[in-house]
């Protein structure tokens, strides 16, 4: 590879990386893409789950901690929150928060 | 350069090629595409992948390859054995996967070349790709139960992959007299959709104390412990006192079946059934065999965070035919691995490192139609392995207001992840 070979390469890697929006699917944070298995991304689905996106992180984390501490009741999210620390709902929350329809 | 004295000129273009071709392979990126991804599988896994490359990268050319036009659910499917559901509400089709911009091939795959990166399937397409992602699902082993091979599945069904054999098992049920004996088979460890035998069990102990309240109904099984296996024989003991579970201690384990006297052999006797559902060993799908991604379990080892083949460089596996370590073979898992496989594959072939990633499993079952159970986790990799992070089963003793909420929940689930795989 001479050195205009290298200088191309590297030139379209930086490209790539410019319409990559920063909320994007390709940066949803480690979890967040399994919480559409029940949270449903799309309006016409007919659930009692509610969905994530758009909706505000901070009350995302309170739900959260409340499910970890039991202090909500639940009937899944209690063990599912239990599996993630305050730091990765932070990060999920902001996430679905950043999310648009 | 053989035959005749290599000339500097030679030597020095061949060396110019072998420097070139060491720097290869760049960044499908470099090479000013998104790069090409075949996707074998249409089902939850597969077609998820499919459809996630294209929303992490639109510039990545994704082929999935599937052989049938219509998609079959297995999750669900045994509440239409027990005449709960129609099998019309299990079915997909894959045209908003079309309008993904994703390029469907439907045809089966019959040959992987790993060296060339290239898949051929039975119409005659060869795909070449810079990534395989294969999710063919389980096959099962017409070899690992003595007597019980394609033919007999027609007497005896095994109702493991959904469609015809979900109706015959219905229809035998309903052509049975009250007063019969329904016997289940359960496998051995590892299958797909761990619960699922135990949910069947107690749709059909449903189906029978409303419908033929004077039959059996008795699982024989190779296993000594089961999944959710508390919850579940708690809800037998409230409500089908006709249900038997039969462990691999207590001689359950069936060795031969004989289809001409409808018969279940153990190593302690005989088991005459008028209908039995038999629910053989399974292995990968046989194309993950052919690529060489299955080891000599059947399965095939994956990378816990990209879920690249141990086996082959540049295939991943998802679903069910990987091994996955704590995760179950599900179809919430299916999604979820395919979610961050498709992650990981976008950023390999940007030039990038993948994430650590996070995965859930959320796996319902309907012990009756008002009463629902489930177990959920959250995993990641550890050690080299897929490892449980948290989670559990349904509270045991919870109130019928809480069983009631989880069968509510799991009718959301499936409407939520088929629209989100089909939809």
């Amino acid at each position: 590879m001479n050195d205009t070979r290298i200088v191309t390469a590297a030139a379209l890697i930086l490209a790539s990386i410019g319409p990559v929006s920063a909320a994007g699917p390709a940066d949803a944070p480690p979890g967040a893409a399994s919480c559409s298995g029940c949270h449903p991304t799309a309006r016409f689905v007919d659930t009692t789950v509610p969905r994530l996106i758009g909706r505000n992180p901070a009350d995302i984390v309170t739900a959260m901690q409340g499910f970890k501490s039991g202090q909500i009741p639940s009937t899944v999210m209690n063990r599912l929150a239990k599996g993630f620390s305050d730091d990765e709902i932070k990060a999920i929350a902001a996430w679905y928060g950043a999310q648009k329809d | 350069m053989t035959g005749r004295r290599t000339n500097r000129r030679d030597f020095l273009k061949t060396a110019a090629a072998g420097a070139s071709a060491a720097m290869l392979p760049l960044p499908a990126i470099a090479q000013g595409t998104g790069g090409r991804v075949v996707v074998v599988g249409g089902g939850f896994a597969g077609t998820t992948c499919a459809r996630f490359l294209k929303r992490i990268d639109p510039r990545i050319n994704v082929t999935l390859v599937e052989a049938s036009p219509t998609f079959t659910a297995c999750p669900f499917s045994n509440l239409i054995i027990a005449g709960l559901r129609e099998l019309a509400a299990q079915q997909f089709g894959y045209d908003k996967v079309a309008a993904d911009h994703v390029t469907l091939d439907m045809a089966p795959a019959t040959a992987v070349n790993a060296q060339g990166r290239s898949v051929t399937l039975s119409n005659g397409s060869q795909l070449a790709y810079d990534r395989l992602v294969l999710a063919p699902g389980v096959d099962l082993r017409w070899d690992g139960l003595p007597g019980y091979t394609e033919a007999a599945a027609e007497r005896m069904p095994h109702a493991w992959k959904a469609g015809e054999q979900t109706l015959l098992l219905r229809r035998q049920l309903e052509a049975m007299e009250d007063g019969g004996t329904v016997v289940i088979v359960a496998p051995a460890n590892p299958f797909r959709c761990p619960p699922g035998p135990y949910e069947r069990a107690s749709l059909i102990a449903w189906y029978l104390k409303t419908k033929k309240p004077k039959s059996k109904l008795l699982i024989l099984d190779a296993k000594d412990a089961f999944s959710k296996q508390g919850l579940f024989q708690a809800a037998w003991k409230e409500l089908y006192p006709n249900l038997e579970w039969v462990s691999l201690s207590k001689g359950g384990k069936v060795n031969s079946v004989d289809v001409g006297a409808m018969t279940l052999v153990t190593d302690f006797g005989r088991h005459k059934a008028d209908v039995a559902n038999v629910i053989p060993p399974q292995k990968a799908g046989r194309i993950a065999e052919l690529a060489g991604a299955a080891d000599r379990t059947g399965w095939c080892p994956i990378d816990p965070a990209t879920f690249e083949s141990k086996l082959q460089p540049n295939i991943h596996v998802i679903g069910d035919a990987s091994i996955a370590g704590a995760m179950p073979k599900s179809a919430f898992a299916a999604n979820a691995q395919a979610k961050v496989c498709a992650a990981a594959v976008a950023k390999l072939l940007a030039g990038g490192k993948p994430d650590e990633p996070r995965l859930i499993n959320t796996c319902y079952s309907i012990v009756a139609p008002d009463y629902g159970i489930s177990v959920a986790n959250v995993y990641g990799p550890a050690d080299g392995q897929i490892k449980d992070l948290g989670g559990g089963v349904s509270e045991a003793n919870a109130p019928s207001t809480t069983r009631a909420a989880e069968a509510i929940f799991a009718n959301g689930w499936f409407k939520t992840i088929t629209a989100e795989v089909f939809g």
